[in-house]
């Protein structure tokens, strides 16, 4: 379980603040993360991966205080976070990158089985550089995959849908299925897209740097849709 | 060891097993090993200088060459030359590797001097590798120079990877291109230390339609210095293409001089150069994997020497 205590997060100039008393529990299977741009999301995602320190607050995995280790050492406890804007290499293959996320080195086979999961004509990609010569939606589903081969208890996704087109959506929805199936962990997804929403057992509404509201799907998710939905979601009516 | 070194280590295992095909193998100045072919005959030189002239027939394909030269001494110059005549229509890899080690204090250096002459629609592909290691204190310098005449429609392809050991290198690539020529250049450099790497390409594109593209990774650690120099000349219709791409680390330092000349308004010429450390979102995507800073950088290194 991951829980985070009052964490705040303050940057630049002036000390603008990002993140204001964020508190939350992470134990349930699927937990959205929703909220309009600029609301916090990200940075929320990242400081739980450990690549942003909170200017303020604890966070705790299985209760253990974990807010001075290092993005290895989160990772290797086990946080797995899949970036918005997956980031390319010069050289490291496909495979390469898979048998890195796996920790070990992994076969041909084992790299095509993870492929396919993100809907990726494995034989096609294996061999290829992650580099500027994938599209952005093919970078996005190798991202994914790296989570899943990693298979750790907590695996954080930001914005997994942006890049990624409708006609695969159903898809990506049952690899967190399946995933969820594997780890028996909990699957934090930053997203604005309802269908993602609807999946989650818990919705978290960040606003302002602040959660405005949380709970149930059930609970939130009508809050969230008609006219409200776009209040929320583009920060409108502020 | 680190990853590099392991990839290092394979390498060098290329340079210690008998090769099929043509091949001689020189070790400390001397002959250790020679085989000619049916269609490639090896023969020392008879014009006084020490070397080889490799005779590769007309229409021979899918039959390679190895020239690995090892120097084990201390305190040991040489400059050898190795002229390549490879037949119209020929299809060849040449394989040389070099590896220095050097145990003493003294210097050992090797300058090799390869020519290749090809005719008419023959195509070699040429592969170099250089090493150099030791516990002593002793210098390894290495100053290859390679002389390349590409007649109508030969195409070369050069591929040469230099990975730490070698503390001084001063390399001179010189090509003259006729109508319809290729020549591709793939170059891979790793300085660390007080190492001193120079590369220094003149290609003369003189014949219709010839082309030439030159391609330079490196990464330069320590305080190593890398310079590389491009010089395209473009003397009618062609095209030239020459890239650099560092990645720079610590306190080293990395010089691009591109120089390119259009003498006909056909000429197009391009060049890149992009110099830089590791981005840290990369460093930072393998840390979320699970790896330390170190491992991720050198992840990050080996794949782009790769």
């Amino acid at each position: 379980m991951l829980e985070l205590k009052n964490i705040s997060y303050t940057a630049g100039e002036g000390n603008k603040e990002i993140l204001g008393g964020v508190s939350l529990k992470i134990d349930e299977r699927f937990v959205a993360i929703t909220g309009p741009n600029g609301s916090g999301k990200s940075t929320l995602a990242k400081i739980i991966a450990g690549i942003v320190p909170p200017t303020g607050g604890k966070i705790l995995l299985d209760g253990e205080d974990i807010t001075n280790c290092s993005v290895t050492e989160r990772a290797r406890r086990g946080i797995s976070f899949a970036f918005q804007q997956p980031v390319r290499f010069k050289g490291i293959t496909v495979k390469d990158l898979v048998s890195l996320a796996a920790g070990k080195p992994i076969s041909v086979g084992e790299a095509c089985s993870y492929l396919s999961e993100v809907g990726l004509c494995a034989r096609d990609y294996v061999g290829r550089e992650v580099n500027a010569s994938l599209s952005g939606g093919e970078l996005k589903r190798i991202e994914i995959a790296t989570v899943l081969a990693r298979g750790t208890k907590l695996s954080v996704f930001d914005e997994p849908e942006a890049g990624i087109d409708l006609w695969s959506f159903q898809s990506l929805i049952s690899v967190f299925e399946k995933m969820y199936d594997k780890t028996q962990g909990s699957i934090v997804i930053i997203s604005h897209q309802e269908r993602i929403l609807n999946i989650a057992d818990k919705i978290v509404v960040v606003k302002g740097g602040r959660i405005e509201r949380q709970g149930t799907r059930e609970e939130i998710l009508p809050t969230l849709l008609g006219t409200n939905v776009c209040r929320a979601l583009t920060g409108e009516g502020k | 060891m680190d990853e590099l070194e392991k990839m290092l280590l394979l390498q060098i295992a290329d340079l210690h097993k008998v090769p099929d095909g043509a091949y001689n193998i020189r070790k400390n100045g001397a002959g250790d090993g020679r085989r000619s072919t049916e269609h490639i005959k090896i023969e020392t030189k008879t014009d006084g200088k020490s070397g080889i002239d490799i005779f590769i027939a007309p229409n021979t394909k899918n039959e390679s060459v190895h020239i690995p030269v090892v120097i084990t001494e201390t305190d040991y110059r040489e400059t050898v030359y190795n002229d390549f005549y490879v037949g119209e229509n020929a299809d060849v890899l040449i394989i040389a590797g070099c590896g220095i080690h050097n145990c003493g204090v003294e210097t050992a250096e090797h300058s090799g001097v390869h020519t290749f002459h090809l005719e008419k629609g023959a195509k070699v592909r040429y592969v170099e590798k250089h090493y150099g290691g030791g516990d002593g204190n002793g210098e390894n310098v290495m100053n290859p120079q390679t002389v390349v005449y590409l007649e109508e429609d030969a195409r070369l392809e050069m591929e040469t990877t230099q990975i730490k050991g070698i503390d001084s290198t001063v390399r001179y690539t010189k090509a003259t291109l006729e109508k319809g020529a290729n020549l591709v250049v793939r170059e891979k450099i790793y300085t660390h230390g007080k190492q001193f790497a120079k590369t220094d390409f003149t290609v003369d594109l003189n014949g219709e339609g010839s082309g030439a593209d030159v391609v330079s990774r490196s990464v330069a650690a320590g305080e190593s210095r890398q310079e590389f120099v491009s010089r395209i000349n473009g003397n009618g219709v062609c095209r030239g293409h020459t890239e650099c791409d560092a990645i720079i680390m610590d306190d080293a330092r990395v010089t691009a001089v591109p120089e390119l000349t259009a003498n006909s308004v056909d000429a197009e010429l391009i060049h890149e150069a992009a110099i830089g450390k590791i981005a840290g979102e990369q460093l930072i995507k393998l840390m979320t994997l699970g790896l330390t800073e170190q491992e991720a950088e050198e992840q990050i290194i080996k794949g782009f020497l790769s």
